[in-house]
């Protein structure tokens, strides 16, 4: 493959990036390892939202004077960057949310409410986050619509089987995890657009553990809806994007109201702002805007290729050592191109949440419990599960702290 | 091998290996179930009192879950009996922190204390004060 051939990333220097890795607890050195729930904040993101909030404060669309201008530009221009970033048409298709979760609750509201009824069916995966999976099941609950989940197979892949069984003319949305946040498994996302276009139904690809780590073109993947969060791809917290098609977000009605989303107003009705501003309704986001757009600079620095094949190094690195332990289950699907950066698993007779308190008193910081996923760990048969995930900034040293710590915890629990 | 870990000293990981008073009882006075969904720690605490309805005679309990939850149950299992069912119902996080003998980080804090809480529960319900099937810590 062509990623062989690109140059690996300078890791000390982009940890430079990060002061936040600096830190020590009981003199151990942070071993950052929780990437997946959110990934640590690159300076010039800090720079960028600072420089709004200390030079051109002021808030979008409604001001004359000097300061809302430029604030109003760069809060739209941001749009632009991630349409370009994501490769999506304009801006009209890029909406500003607060994170996945809303830009999927948007959409499930504004379309699904709208367009459901009995008879219809919503096809998920067993492996969705409980943005989706929740959503969803809650808006078939209300509409009439059943829902129904792709199988996963003992490797952690989507049964592709099962989803062309499953996908059918009764079908009206498809909402797959690009990557899935539990078992690292890389979904064949276009196939699975694909499967759902045949069928007249549409397609929404939740990309929060994809877009941080590697190259996306929405327009590639022909999705109908995008998402992603800025806090997972070393931006900030408080933004998200949904990516949607022009043509979709034009048919669908508003699923916030008030200020910036109208044209007119009167005391009997209103009507719509443009989009996307149709769907930003409130004074928006635009320090954490702002800051997005520095993340996407910032990555497109490095290069998504490289970022996607430090990740891919790290989770082999991650899974070759840790499978070298037989009381350590390991889920999800062998290193290869469709696993992505993180690694899931369990120490034997050693509750996650023990484990990860344990690697706590080592400074090593993992998540554990279910991941919301839910059903899926039901699925695997575990109430709880550890996570290990990586980033841009993490080395091979940090996942030799991760099996030291494990080895510990092993001990105190034999 | 390495430093300690404080939430783990010798006494959690005694109890959560060699559990105390583990099973069921046979007649029990009243029996109650609780659990933490976020960590799936499931605990069922059997409790027997003598003749006077009011003293804890002895205590059993049955669960799964992290060593934090698990040796709660055992040492609580212990340290109620010949309590009155009033002492059990005046215990709080503070008493339960003080028995484990460790630094409960407030994450951890529900699974630490599951074991009292169904034991309350378990107390109430037996009394005709609460109506519940299952304890929950996100109650």
């Amino acid at each position: 493959m062509s990623q062989q051939n690109l140059e690996p990333l300078d890791v000390e220097r982009l940890r430079e990036d990060f002061p936040i890795l600096e830190r020590e607890f009981d003199g151990q050195p942070l071993v950052y390892l929780d990437n997946a729930a959110t990934t640590q904040t690159a300076d010039p993101v800090v720079d960028a939202m600072s420089d709004y909030y200390r030079r051109y404060n002021a808030n979008v669309h409604r001001g004359i004077h000097h300061l809302s201008q430029e604030a109003s530009i760069a809060y739209e221009e941001a749009h632009d960057r991630v349409a370009d970033f994501i490769g999506a048409g304009g801006r009209e298709e890029v909406v500003f949310t607060k994170n996945t979760t809303e830009a999927e609750n948007l959409v499930a509201h504004s379309w699904g409410l709208e367009e459901l009824g009995p008879g219809d069916e919503i096809v998920l995966t067993e492996m969705e986050h409980h943005a989706s999976l929740v959503t969803w099941q809650q808006i078939g609950k209300r509409t009439g619509a059943d829902v129904k989940y792709i199988r996963i197979d003992e490797n952690g892949r989507l049964d592709m089987d099962h989803a062309r069984e499953l996908v059918t003319d009764d079908t009206a949305m498809l909402s797959a995890v690009h990557v899935s946040n539990t078992l690292g498994t890389v979904n064949p996302v276009s196939e699975l657009v694909d499967l759902a276009h045949d069928h007249d139904a549409l397609a929404f690809i939740d990309g929060a553990q994809a877009v941080p780590n590697r190259p996306v073109d929405v327009e590639a993947i022909d999705a109908d809806f995008y998402a992603f969060s800025g806090h997972k791809m070393a931006g900030p917290t408080g933004i998200g994007v949904l990516y949607g098609k022009e043509e979709l977000l034009e048919e669908m009605q508003p699923y916030l109201y008030g200020g910036d989303m109208i044209t007119k107003v009167t005391f009997e009705d209103s009507t719509w702002n443009e989009l996307p501003w149709k769907f930003e309704a409130g004074t928006p986001q635009i320090a954490e805007a702002i800051g997005l757009v520095a993340a996407i600079d910032y990555l497109e620095g490095i290069g998504m290729e490289r970022i996607e094949a430090h990740e891919r190094e790290l989770a082999r690195y991650a899974y070759e050592q840790l499978s070298a332990h037989s009381d350590v289950e390991i889920y999800g699907p062998e290193p290869g191109p469709d696993r992505g950066g993180l690694v899931g698993f369990n120490l034997e007779g050693v509750h996650a949440h023990d484990l990860a308190s344990i690697m706590n008193d080592y400074a090593v910081a993992i998540r554990a419990g279910d991941h919301c996923t839910q059903p899926l760990h039901d699925k695997l048969g575990v109430a709880a599960s550890a996570r290990a995930s990586f980033y841009i900034y993490n080395t091979r040293e940090e996942i030799d702290a991760l099996v030291d710590a494990i080895d510990s915890a092993r001990q105190l629990f034999a | 091998m390495g430093m300690g870990s404080d939430m783990y000293r010798q006494q959690i990981l005694d109890h959560y290996k060699n559990p105390r008073n583990y099973g069921e009882l046979e007649e029990p006075t009243f029996t109650h179930v609780g659990e933490n969904p976020m960590c799936g720690d499931e605990i069922r605490m059997d409790v027997r009192l003598e003749d006077d309805g009011e003293t804890i005679e002895y205590v059993a309990f049955k669960g799964d879950g992290c060593a934090i939850s698990q040796a709660s149950a055992s040492m609580l299992s212990s340290e109620l009996q010949g309590k009155t069912l009033e002492e059990l119902q005046e215990m709080d996080r503070d008493d339960v922190v003080d028995m484990l003998g460790v630094d409960i980080s407030p994450m951890r804090i529900k699974c630490a204390v599951l074991a009292e809480k169904v034991a309350q529960d378990g107390a109430e319900i037996y009394r005709g004060e609460l109506e519940k099937e299952k304890t929950t810590t996100e109650d």
